[in-house]
């Protein structure tokens, strides 16, 4: 032997736990109303809890009507004083903000691995890298509102309520607290009732930034909050990002007054795959497209179609990929698929995934061990779907590709926008001229070519259809907070 | 996904693959529409995959894993004009005896010389295990004519070479003279007679991701042990993405014909943290059957004192510094 040492071993990872003492939860946490953390009126607390282990994390104040009251109340105060600030100043705090969430991001990163159950990989280097770009972009914007398109001095609107969902929580409020603080407004903020830490940790940053009281309240709490804020006479712009369900209960609701709305729902993202595509990067866009974040994304390439002269082959490539990818403890450094956010969601993923096994496709998870505690739900692919399935068509909202083919560009042209949905769709193929030509056609908000689930502060994302109105994001995300 | 677990040992699978491949390799315009063919690379994608595997975080029971397998794979190299047998002596020594204060230390792979240095390397070498390769065909430039590289590589085998490492004439496979290339390859794989054969592309001299990868397939379809990324002498040499991209080589090309191909990427790689990085590419996408220093190498001469004294820090918890390893 040339070599004492013995190859035969498997190169196992060993574990790698990012340090949860960079995070210190307090036993329980009020609303954020005026500057201040408050208990809520009614006295209520819910527990939030650790998706991955289910242990509970924390007690915090859950809002109701009268809290939604108070807090709307303060923001409407603090807009007179805010929204009279030079644009240069109310960079300064947008800016301050930003520099502090890149300060605290590790602290954040762990925070919201805990309370979310997405891996630590993901919040270290997609949620807060973003979260931070997104205050830094619209910083800049603040004091250039006259070159934003909508003439001299574009005037705020007011109070705006936002709600925002669980699957990217402090990135969610990024996206939509960052463009109204630019462009003058202040804002009361539902957090979904799964993730509440970070934004309370948010609050917590404004307050070090030194931000005007009233400016930005948090209200942690359930649907019934939520409503109470999109309902409310004082608030004059609505943002929701969430479910098609409560988006269309919410353009009912407002529907008649003076509210301006912007609803970012859910989506059925068709991720189209060309004979000439480059194969394995595009096996790498399906995975992002699909398993990042368990999926739980609402322009998750759920729909893979494929050209059928390369279906066996890229199938193929794409299940020995999967096979590679590790499932486990979110904080580990190597984890790719953490945990589902809820039991609910687990249950509603479950459920999907059994009508598309009952209605005929066929299922495939690689071998993977799923921890005993917790929520959790394997890396699955379906093949032999077609558009009449279920589960071609419904949101699952889960780590669930369903796989489809096509012949001709026309033909996957016409099976991708035969949807309720049009948020995304992603492009694979080595031919530009292609690339220009299906992009143009498709009916999706936003279209990826050769890359999937790219983000950027820069650029406006909003769906078609059912998948909602408005755009955040870029120079397009102002219009959602101007009188314009 | 089971993959064939075929790994003829050097030469059994050349002439099955010689075959398979007759049709391919039948004239340049057949050789050619087959390499262009090939799928593309995105050169985004395929940078961002190898960024994202280099995050990985290796630590404790299997950081000491990849740090003695990185030690095994390396060819200890010295391709210096100022090369001695006295140098070629030392750096023997330190291929079979790498940690004198340490002597569960595994030994490296090979060393690597120019073929007039073989006699001495060999000599120092013994019965040590320790493999002797040797650059050939010009190596780095390959800018000669075809019996002189001939004549290079059996002068390199007559002297006892184990393995030799040759170039590809870079200058014909950039004019599209792929077949030119194919029957070098060939020839020189023939004089080469029981020694294993790598391929160095250089590919920072083609440039593009695409001729990689064509120039991965060409090389192995003439018969190729080993397919390697560069000679270490021009400004871009072994990446995270170029290797990635050749481990997509041999695993595809396993797939397909059943014969293993080995990789060694070669010049740049100084680091512990580097070499992990490399060998995680290899887990991940190879698999486990590359994990060995029969079919992956690392062409490098610092990076094994690196390693030593991570793997010293390792087991006595403090760094020890260069003082505390040889000097070759």
């Amino acid at each position: 032997m040339a070599s004492a040492f013995d190859t035969a071993s498997a190169f196992a990872y060993a574990p790698a736990p990012e340090s949860r003492s960079v995070v210190d939860i307090a036993p329980s946490y009020g609303l954020f109303i005026d500057g201040e953390f408050t208990e809520a009126a009614g006295g209520k607390v819910f527990k939030t809890v650790s998706p991955s282990t289910e242990e509970v994390l924390s007690e915090v104040a859950q809002a109701g009507a009268e809290d939604v009251d108070r807090a709307v109340a303060a923001a409407r105060r603090a807009f007179g004083k805010w929204s009279a600030l030079p644009g240069a100043e109310r960079a300064k705090y947008l800016f301050r903000i930003a520099r502090i969430i890149q300060e605290r991001s590790r602290e954040l990163a762990v925070l919201e691995t805990l309370d979310n159950g997405k891996p630590i990989k993901e919040t270290r280097d997609a949620d807060l890298p973003l979260v931070a770009a997104h205050f830094f972009y619209y910083a800049g914007w603040a004091d250039k509102l006259d070159h934003a398109g909508y003439g001299r001095d574009p005037r705020p609107l007011g109070v705006a309520g936002q709600v925002i969902p669980w699957n990217f929580p402090l990135l969610m409020l990024a996206w939509k607290i960052a463009p109204a603080l630019a462009a003058g407004n202040t804002v009361v903020l539902k957090p979904a009732e799964t993730t509440p830490l970070s934004a309370l940790f948010f609050a917590d940053i404004c307050r070090q930034a030194g931000l005007p009281r009233g400016v930005v309240n948090i209200l942690p709490g359930y649907g019934d909050a939520g409503a109470a804020l999109v309902a409310h006479e004082g608030v004059d712009k609505v943002a929701f990002t969430g479910s098609t369900a409560v988006g269309k209960a919410i353009a009912r609701q407002v529907a008649g007054t003076r509210k301006k709305v912007t609803l970012e729902l859910g989506g059925k993202g068709a991720n189209i795959v060309f004979d000439d595509a480059p194969i394995d990067q595009a096996v790498e866009g399906i995975v992002t497209g699909i398993f990042f974040n368990q999926g739980q994304v609402c322009c998750a390439g759920s729909r893979l179609l494929v050209q059928e002269s390369i279906q066996d082959e890229l199938l193929d490539a794409l299940k020995r990929r999967l096979s590679t990818m590790r499932l486990g403890d979110p904080l580990d450094k190597n984890t790719d698929i953490g945990a589902i956010n809820s039991a609910e969601q687990l249950a509603r993923i479950t459920a999907l995934a059994d009508t598309g096994e009952a209605e005929g496709a066929e299922r495939w998870s690689p071998e993977c061990e799923l921890p005993s505690a917790g929520y959790w739900f394997a890396p699955t692919l379906f093949t032999g779907v077609t558009q009449a399935h279920t589960i071609a068509r419904d949101e699952i909202f889960g780590p669930v590709l369903s796989v489809l083919s096509f012949r001709t560009p026309d033909e996957a042209v016409a099976k991708a926008n035969n949807s309720q949905y049009g948020l995304s769709a992603g492009i694979w193929t080595e031919k530009g001229s292609r690339i220009l030509a299906v992009a143009n056609k498709l009916r999706a908000g936003v279209v990826w070519a050769n890359t999937f689930n790219k983000f950027d502060p820069t650029s406006p994302f909003g769906g078609y259809k059912e998948s909602g109105f408005g755009r955040e994001g870029g120079r397009h995300g102002l219009e959602a907070y101007l009188d314009v | 996904m089971p993959s064939p677990q075929l790994s003829p040992p050097p030469g059994q699978g050349g002439a099955a693959t010689l075959a398979a491949f007759a049709d391919v390799t039948a004239s340049d315009s057949t050789l050619r529409r087959f390499l262009h063919g090939l799928p593309g690379v995105d050169a985004v994608g395929l940078e961002a995959r190898a960024a994202s595997l280099g995050t990985r975080s290796i630590k404790t029971t299997a950081k000491a894993y990849a740090i003695d397998l990185a030690i095994s794979m390396i060819d200890l190299t010295t391709l210096e004009g100022a090369d001695t047998p006295g140098k070629v002596r030392a750096l023997a020594g330190k291929a079979v005896n790498p940690d004198p204060t340490d002597r569960t230390t595994p030994r490296t792979a090979a060393v690597c010389v120019y073929p007039d240095m073989v006699e001495a390397a060999k000599a120092a070498l013994g019965g040590s295990g320790v493999k002797v390769a040797s650059v050939a065909t010009a190596f780095p430039a390959g800018r000669a004519a075809l019996d002189v590289k001939l004549a290079d590589t059996r002068d390199a085998v007559a002297a006892g070479a184990d393995e030799i490492d040759m170039v590809i004439d870079r200058g014909a496979f950039l004019a599209g003279h792929y077949l030119k290339v194919y029957e070098e390859i060939r020839a020189v794989k023939e004089a080469s007679g029981a020694a294993r054969l790598k391929v160095i592309f250089e590919t920072g001299e083609l440039s593009t991701y695409d001729n990689i990868r064509r120039a991965s397939w060409l090389g192995m379809i003439a018969g190729a042990d080993f397919i390697k990324t560069s000679t270490g002498k021009v400004a871009v040499n072994a990446t995270p993405a170029n290797t990635l991209l050749m481990l997509e080589a041999v695993r595809d090309f396993r797939a397909q014909t059943g014969v293993q191909v080995g990789v060694k990427p070669a010049g740049g790689i100084r680091s512990t943290k580097d070499a992990v990085k490399f060998l995680v590419l290899v887990n991940e996408t190879a698999g486990q059957d590359w994990l060995d220093n029969h079919w992956f190498r690392f062409g490098a001469s610092s990076l094994l004192n690196d390693l030593l004294m991570q793997r010293q820090k390792l087991a006595t918890g403090r760094y020890s510094g260069p003082d505390y390893v040889t000097v070759d």
